[in-house]
């Protein structure tokens, strides 16, 4: 059994190689219609652009993708640097008008997205020749390998139960040199993919096939993106199953944070694509999807008829009314680790790392302070954004509407959420974003402190502090602290995952929905003492 | 300012401190020599387990006592003067108190088996312990087996740490079904069952006659009394139970027993000398809890109740309805109220056992044979609410009004598949009764 787990390793391992790898395979030159058309597509007018475009792209020699991407981002430069002399050089000689004609052939898309979009009709070579045998040589190598590592563990784990020997003493889940080099790897990964996307343009290839099939169109970094979080929740739920195999609360909670993942984030926005509808996650709710009020996506919907209608007023709805009801109801956890997907990551690539999140009240402090600053920027921006959107004006309240929109969405979205968020998974746990930085988390967060019948009940006087708990919290809740005092844990952050209730080795701690009354009641003595020692304390 | 000095930073002495802190501002010093903050000591375990770090089992950040006012001093005390009220350290040093408080808990029995000191012989009871422990049994190259002698608690728990780092057991248990002696027959049956499935070499009704030196004083076997039979180990578990660990008061005049013998209101025979937790022992026992209650909880619930003697409201310990908790390997227990093994149980006490297919749930009902009163519950495998049974045992109610009510008491994860019914039916066959399950919500119960 344990030499089926190494070879599963090898064979992910090889499997992880090569997908890393094929970012350097490739040729990547094109012709002049190509460069001609890209440049009439999207409007851009200038020469000097094209022109650079077709003295280094158009050749018969090997470039890879760096040399391409190099390349681009040259002759853009050139480009840009050109007309800033010419707008330079007519302000000082004050020919406004001639100034002003400059500024059409400025290009102000993104560098590496030019480079993307370019490359991706640029590529040749071994990749995009054997497609069918990349994607088993990357993604097959990688899933088979992982099964084979996780299945064993049925027979490896021995009768079910809690079985989290050894988390401590393993260089992959103490904060070890592999623990660091996953992280490196992973934060190199979120980098690429949402600031260099045409450096792995060569991954897009492989899912070419199956965008195809979805919804009519070559895959963007996006769909490899969306795929390989489906793939990897899948294959981290398997283990979860295993892991999890004697509690039906885990269980329930993985398939459904599965399904959420794969029918709502995945599939459905892909076939409303191929329809020619917008592609939108129904289960996606404001302020984690903050650009949902962006003037784009307001007129994107606003213009795709009836449907578009719908999303805009269900995505109000869910965030108005659905949300709050649901977690007065359940708790948050009904989307924390139930619904989303990013706490669908967290619960299953994430779950080897959950140990990690600080259970300091330092960091509960820094908590409170970062996730709810978040929450305020999130909504101050999108009354700005609406604001600007129905009046017309660039900015309220002294705030731009389109730096903001900009800051936020490279800061939080994209740094914060994915590179931090994803990222850090290894040394600091799987909800870093959830806890410190997800808006919608703040928000339900809130209802659930203050307006909800969640709360996970302690058994009496059961607790023995011994902190298994609070260890396994992955919002970093000291758990124990309200065991310890017989108290019912009711926290904004806790997303409700269970965990500290599976491996709790006394059974002192349930998950459940319940009358308001009583939901929170601080105790001094505990049950079990003296009645009227309990009433006598307890009652002051 | 009257000066408070606690001995041992355990439960009892903790929980005493946080307590008289929240009723007063006395001076507190809390004592000891085994670690410099307070820790979980049923999580030692968990440590040698890979679940936690040891910092993990300290339930409180190390800038609470400061910030609570509540010293920590580092020294093995080794005598006491009560007539000056000065504590001698071994360290040389001397602190003078108004009021001491002996909570210094336990230490593992040895009962004079030969070799019983030698090297890699040792209980589980201490931080040191734990640190031998890593010393003697860190792996399976260089402990091949280990022994185990005495089948309670902390012996199941050692044998699950061992076994977790895949270093083979052998558990020698000297009763004839493992802790038989508490837990009624069924109950202690499939415990022994579970040991076995996880490749636990369980010797049932099996005595240790000695152990075996090496040349360099470390042990490289033991033998058995029954059968003469030699096993080769490099480890031996002492966890015969454990005894009040108290022989530093041996020069004082504190008056003691097998522990510091205490009145109810935790007085011992000297004034402004209290003790509590594992190494108080009762004057007289009460009521069915034995004069030693070596338990996490009473150690706690003592401190709860001397804080308040201290803090001028002089209580009596009077603890309520018994309760406890354990984990063998991978089936949870809990108990409230009494429900008795062999050992002393009443002659009015009657039993209803249902285990469930799998092998790994049961529950006793321990109740009255001619009143059907409910005595108490042990349940294997099912988690139940301290408080409703709590309420139950208060409240007197019968066997059968509190199987109709059972699924109340269920304390399972969500989604969790429910046994009252099939419980229930064992009953109604066993007793030819007529019960059926009602769904009443706990909490319409305490309506």
């Amino acid at each position: 059994m344990k030499l089926i787990k190494y070879i599963g390793l090898a064979i992910f391992l090889l499997g992880l190689a090569l997908f890393s790898g094929s970012i350097f395979l490739g040729n990547f030159s094109m012709t002049d219609i190509q460069v001609d058309d890209y440049i009439s597509e999207q409007g851009i007018k200038s020469d000097i652009f094209s022109k650079e475009l077709k003295k280094t792209l158009v050749t018969e020699e090997q470039i890879n993708i760096f040399e391409f991407s190099s390349a681009v981002r040259k002759a853009l430069e050139t480009s840009n640097n050109y007309y800033d002399k010419q707008i330079a050089k007519y302000n000082a000689e004050k020919n406004w008008a001639k100034k002003g004609e400059q500024y059409q052939y400025k290009i102000h898309e993104k560098p590496h997205t030019i480079s993307y979009n370019l490359a991706k009709k640029a590529g040749s070579g071994f990749v995009k020749e054997n497609i069918a045998l990349m994607w088993w040589l990357t993604f097959g190598l990688g899933i088979i390998g992982a099964l084979l590592y996780i299945l064993p563990n049925v027979l490896l784990l021995g009768p079910p139960g809690i079985k989290n020997n050894g988390i401590y003493h393993k260089s992959a889940t103490n904060r070890g040199w592999i623990a660091w080099l996953v992280l490196v790897y992973l934060v190199v990964f979120y980098l690429l993919l949402y600031f260099m996307p045409d450096y792995v343009v060569n991954w897009t290839y492989i899912l070419d096939p199956i965008s195809n099939t979805l919804n009519g169109g070559d895959a963007s970094q996006w769909f490899v993106y969306g795929f390989l979080y489906c793939v990897i929740m899948v294959v981290m739920a398997v283990r979860m199953y295993i892991k999890y195999r004697h509690n039906k609360y885990q269980i329930m909670r993985t398939t459904s944070v599965l399904f959420f993942q794969i029918v709502f984030a995945f599939l459905i926005p892909e076939i409303m694509a191929s329809l020619n509808m917008p592609g939108y996650d129904f289960k996606s709710a404001f302020p984690l999807d903050y650009d949902f009020f962006f003037e784009w996506n307001i007129k994107n919907l606003t213009e795709s008829g009836a449907i578009g209608l719908f999303i805009l007023v269900w995505g109000t709805i869910l965030t108005i009314i659905i949300v709050p009801l649901m977690v007065y109801f359940f708790g948050k956890r009904w989307y924390c680790s139930w619904v989303c997907g990013c706490g669908g990551l967290a619960e299953t690539l994430g779950d080897p790392y959950r140990q990690h999140s600080d259970k300091s009240l330092k960091s509960w402090k820094l908590e409170r302070w970062i996730v709810h600053s978040v929450l305020l920027i999130s909504i101050v921006m999108t009354i700005v954004t609406l604001y600007c959107y129905f009046t017309g004006a660039k900015s309220f309240i002294g705030i731009n509407s389109q730096w903001i929109k900009d800051s936020y969405s490279f800061l939080i979205g994209a740094w914060f959420a994915g590179v931090i968020g994803t990222g850090f998974y290894p040394i600091f746990g799987n909800r870093v974003w959830c806890r410190f930085g997800c808006p919608l988390a703040a928000y339900l967060g809130l209802v659930q402190r203050f307006k909800s019948r969640f709360r996970i009940t302690t058994n009496g006087g059961q607790c023995i502090s011994c902190g298994n708990c609070s260890t396994y919290c992955e919002m970093g809740i000291d758990v124990r602290a309200y065991a310890q005092k017989g108290e019912n844990i009711v926290r904004s952050s806790c997303v409700g995952c269970g965990v500290c209730s599976a491996v709790c080795p006394r059974g002192v701690l349930k998950l459940e929905n319940d009358s308001t009354k009583g939901r929170i009641n601080p105790n001094d003595i505990l049950l079990g003492n003296d009645v009227n020692l309990m009433d006598l304390v307890n009652q002051k | 300012m009257e000066h408070i000095a606690i001995i041992g930073n355990g439960i009892s002495g903790v929980t005493l401190a946080r307590h008289i802190r929240k009723f007063s501002d006395k001076k507190i010093t809390l004592i000891s020599a085994e670690s410099d903050y307070f820790f979980s000591r049923t999580a030692l375990m968990y440590v040698y387990m890979g679940h936690m770090k040891f910092e993990h089992t300290q339930p409180y950040e190390n800038w609470f006592w400061k910030k609570n006012n509540i010293e920590l001093k580092k020294g093995f005390v080794n005598e006491i003067d009560t007539d000056n009220k000065v504590l001698h350290f071994e360290e040389g040093d001397q602190i003078s108190y108004d009021k001491l408080v002996i909570a210094t808990g336990s230490k593992p029995n040895k009962f004079g088996w030969p070799g019983e000191n030698l090297k890699g012989v040792q209980g589980l009871y201490s931080k040191q312990d734990l640190e031998h422990l890593e010393i003697y049994a860190p792996n399976n190259k260089v402990c091949k087996r280990a022994v185990i002698v005495g089948g309670g608690l902390i012996g199941i728990e050692l044998a699950e740490m061992l076994n977790s780092r895949n270093i083979p057991v052998t558990f020698l248990v000297r009763e004839s079904s493992f802790w038989n002696s508490v837990l009624p027959e069924g109950e202690s049956q499939m415990l022994n069952r579970h040991i076995k499935n996880h490749h636990i070499d369980l010797r049932l009704s099996t005595n240790l006659k000695e152990i075996i030196s090496d040349d360099k004083g470390k042990v490289k076997s033991i033998i058995i009394e029954e059968t003469g039979e030699e096993i080769p180990c490099d480890f031996v578990g002492l966890t015969a139970g454990v005894t009040p660990n108290i022989s530093f008061l041996e020069e004082s005049n504190i008056e003691t027993n097998k522990g510091v013998l205490v009145n109810r209101f935790l007085e011992t025979n000297i004034n402004d000398i209290y003790a509590i937790g594992d190494c108080a022992e009762q004057r007289e026992a009460i009521g069915n809890r034995r004069p030693i209650e070596a338990v996490w909880y009473t150690g706690r619930m003592m401190g709860e109740t001397l804080a308040q003697t201290i803090c001028g409201n002089p209580t009596e310990y009077k603890p309520g309805h018994w309760f406890n908790s354990a984990k063998f390997i991978d089936i949870e227990y809990q108990t409230y109220g009494w429900v008795h093994g062999k050992k002393g149980r009443p002659e009015y006490e009657t039993h209803f056992h249902w285990k469930h297919d799998d092998d790994t749930k049961c529950i006793t009902i321990a109740y009255h044979k001619d009143t059907k009163e409910f005595l108490g519950i042990n349940t294997f495998g099912i988690r139940m609410r301290h408080e409703v049974f709590d309420k139950w045992l208060t409240e007197k109610w019968t066997i059968d009004t509190v199987l109709k009510h059972l699924q109340a008491a269920n304390f399972d994860p969500e989604f969790y598949k429910l046994h009252e019914k099939d419980i229930i039916k064992k009953y109604n066959q066993d007793t030819n009764s007529n019960i059926k399950l009602s769904k009443k919500h706990w909490r319409k119960l305490f309506a």
